[in-house]
């Protein structure tokens, strides 16, 4: 019985994705030997691509890729010093939970994934070391892909991962999923881990943006994975939430940069370069969330409240038309469960939007009395656009080289160059850019 | 697995309350448990002594090892499942909230 190589190369195309991540977990809860884990895999999808061309592809890739890399690792064990724990474990966990393994995919036993994710978004570990654990354990990509998407050498990027496996074993970082008294602020870091893996590659841009496509790719996998596995958990809504959120900022990339690689903010946007399924997969995932929060009788969460207000931007086919009270009201509530002056500073602009300049700078004023926003450019680029709306020209071209002396990079002193050149010589009535 | 808590100062945290000291709740519930199996509390820095050996000679001074605003001022030793259960217990020490607590896992030698 022989397959083709072209099916083969499919199968196991469809193992990696699907299952690789999944048997990664469930043997390093085995062996407890996070790098021998992950390089016994490996050899089983090399020994995959010789075995299954000449035998056939099993009836279930997945049990068979387990079993071989299990193989291995008990091999591997074997060889190395006699008073061997993992060894043990490994055997014990053979014995104890067979019953698991046959049981591959099946619902009512925890997935492993989900005690490898929350293991490697630990709060004792690093920041760098839990996103750099999580791409390589979780999304299964190479240390040089990785070390590629952040810019440094391999050699930086393995040492580091190195590093966290060490902390994880010589510290006591246990593997699982935590405890109900633990979940709420753990859940937490994981999202956060995400969402910073996702903000990474989004917000990169020019020659950098190709390199940290995969970063954007990866991270709505991952989000994916994780709202599928966190479902009917009381973690589903703000889960459901965050890959909402990934799913309606990705939407809008295709306008999001001029010909001249520049930043094109959300009112400028062409709409039509908006990618409508993706508006609907998050605008979906958004119904879904809230349909969890309502089951488990809590209240909105930051990432819920943030992707309800992506989805007012996104569902209005011009800016004249986007529901900025709902947006205000949003914002409200997103001031209550993530108060930040950042958070205040969107409301204010939203409140401009839905109640006229005057009303948004008396916020925006406010906000600047109490400092807490000191060297944050777009307090005074927000101020002075408010300004320019209300035809005040001077004080806004003030107010936009403060802001021009605070910007973080060329793209954004760009754009506010060119608002500053507006300011300076006509008046328009645009409405204010929303981030 | 083994853990040694190093109790130190932190001038950043907030005031000393001495009514919500509880050090004495903290020390008979981890006493209970038999996770604690030793600890105590360390004079300050101004009673420490320090000693180098530099080619062959003693040298013995007055004071920490190293000058900082921050110290250790007192250590215990744990034994827990894992970390989650050591910063469990560390967390509902009072000097969590009055200083900052170190988790060092120990690192037995063969000899």
């Amino acid at each position: 019985m022989e397959e083709s190589l072209e099916s083969v190369r499919s199968a196991i195309a469809a193992a990696s994705e699907d299952d690789a991540a999944r048997i990664v977990a469930t043997l390093i809860r085995l062996t407890g030997e996070w790098a021998l884990a992950e390089d016994c895999v490996q050899d089983a999808f090399a020994k995959a691509l010789v075995d299954w061309p000449r035998r056939g592809i099993p009836a279930n890739p997945a049990a068979w890729l387990t079993t071989v890399a299990k193989n291995r690792a008990i091999d591997q064990l074997r060889h190395a010093a006699a008073e061997n724990n993992a060894l043990r474990r490994l055997a014990q966990g053979a014995e104890t939970r067979e019953a698991e393994e046959n049981n591959f995919g099946g619902t009512g036993f925890p997935d492993d994934r989900l005690r490898l994710i929350f293991t490697c978004c630990h709060p004792a570990l690093a920041l760098d070391a839990r996103v750099a654990l999580t791409l390589r354990t979780v999304a299964g990509l190479t240390t040089a892909e990785i070390a590629r998407a952040f810019l440094v050498s391999e050699a930086t990027m393995a040492k580091r991962l190195v590093r966290a496996r060490a902390k994880i074993r010589n510290a006591g970082i246990p593997y699982r999923v935590p405890p109900p008294e633990l979940l709420p602020e753990r859940k937490g870091g994981v999202l956060a881990v995400l969402y910073l893996l996702f903000n990474e590659g989004y917000s990169a841009s020019g020659g950098e943006q190709l390199i940290r496509q995969p970063l954007v790719r990866e991270s709505i996998r991952l989000a994916r994975m994780v709202a599928e596995l966190m479902d009917s958990t009381p973690l589903a809504a703000e889960a459901r939430s965050l890959l909402a959120l990934m799913l309606l900022h990705h939407a809008r990339s295709a306008a999001r940069t001029d010909d001249a690689g520049d930043l094109v903010t959300l009112e400028d946007q062409d709409r039509s370069l908006w990618d409508q399924a993706e508006i609907s997969d998050g605008v979906a995932e958004v119904h879904g969330a809230e349909q969890c929060r309502a089951v488990s009788g809590t209240r909105a969460g930051s990432y819920q409240l943030q992707a309800s207000i992506a989805a007012c931007h996104l569902l209005a086919p011009t800016v004249e038309s986007t529901d900025f009270a709902r947006i205000t009201r949003l914002y409200d509530a997103l001031a209550l469960v993530a108060p930040s002056p950042v958070v205040e500073l969107n409301r204010a602009i939203a409140v401009a939007m839905s109640q006229g300049p005057e009303a948004g700078l008396e916020l925006v004023d406010r906000l600047d009395a109490e400092g807490t926003l000191d060297g944050y450019y777009l307090l005074p680029a927000a101020r002075a656009d408010l300004l320019r709306r209300l035809g005040r020209s001077t004080e806004a071209a003030r107010h936009y080289r403060r802001a021009l002396e605070l910007a973080p990079s060329d793209v954004e002193r760009r754009y506010l160059g060119r608002r500053l050149a507006e300011a300076d010589t006509t008046t328009s009535n645009r409405p204010w850019k929303l981030s | 697995m083994e853990y040694m808590l190093f109790i130190c100062t932190d001038p950043e945290a907030p005031e000393y309350v001495e009514a919500e000291d509880n050090i004495e709740e903290w020390v008979t519930d981890v006493d209970a448990r038999g996770i604690r199996r030793h600890g105590n509390r360390l004079r300050p820095v101004e009673d420490a002594t320090t000693v180098k050996v530099r080619a062959g000679e003693l040298l013995v001074s007055d004071g920490p090892f190293a000058e900082t605003k921050e110290w250790i001022a007192g250590y215990d030793i744990l034994d827990c499942d894992d970390l989650d259960e050591a910063i469990a217990v560390a967390s509902k020490h009072p000097m969590a909230k009055f200083g900052k607590i170190e988790i060092r896992p120990m690192w037995p030698f063969e000899v």
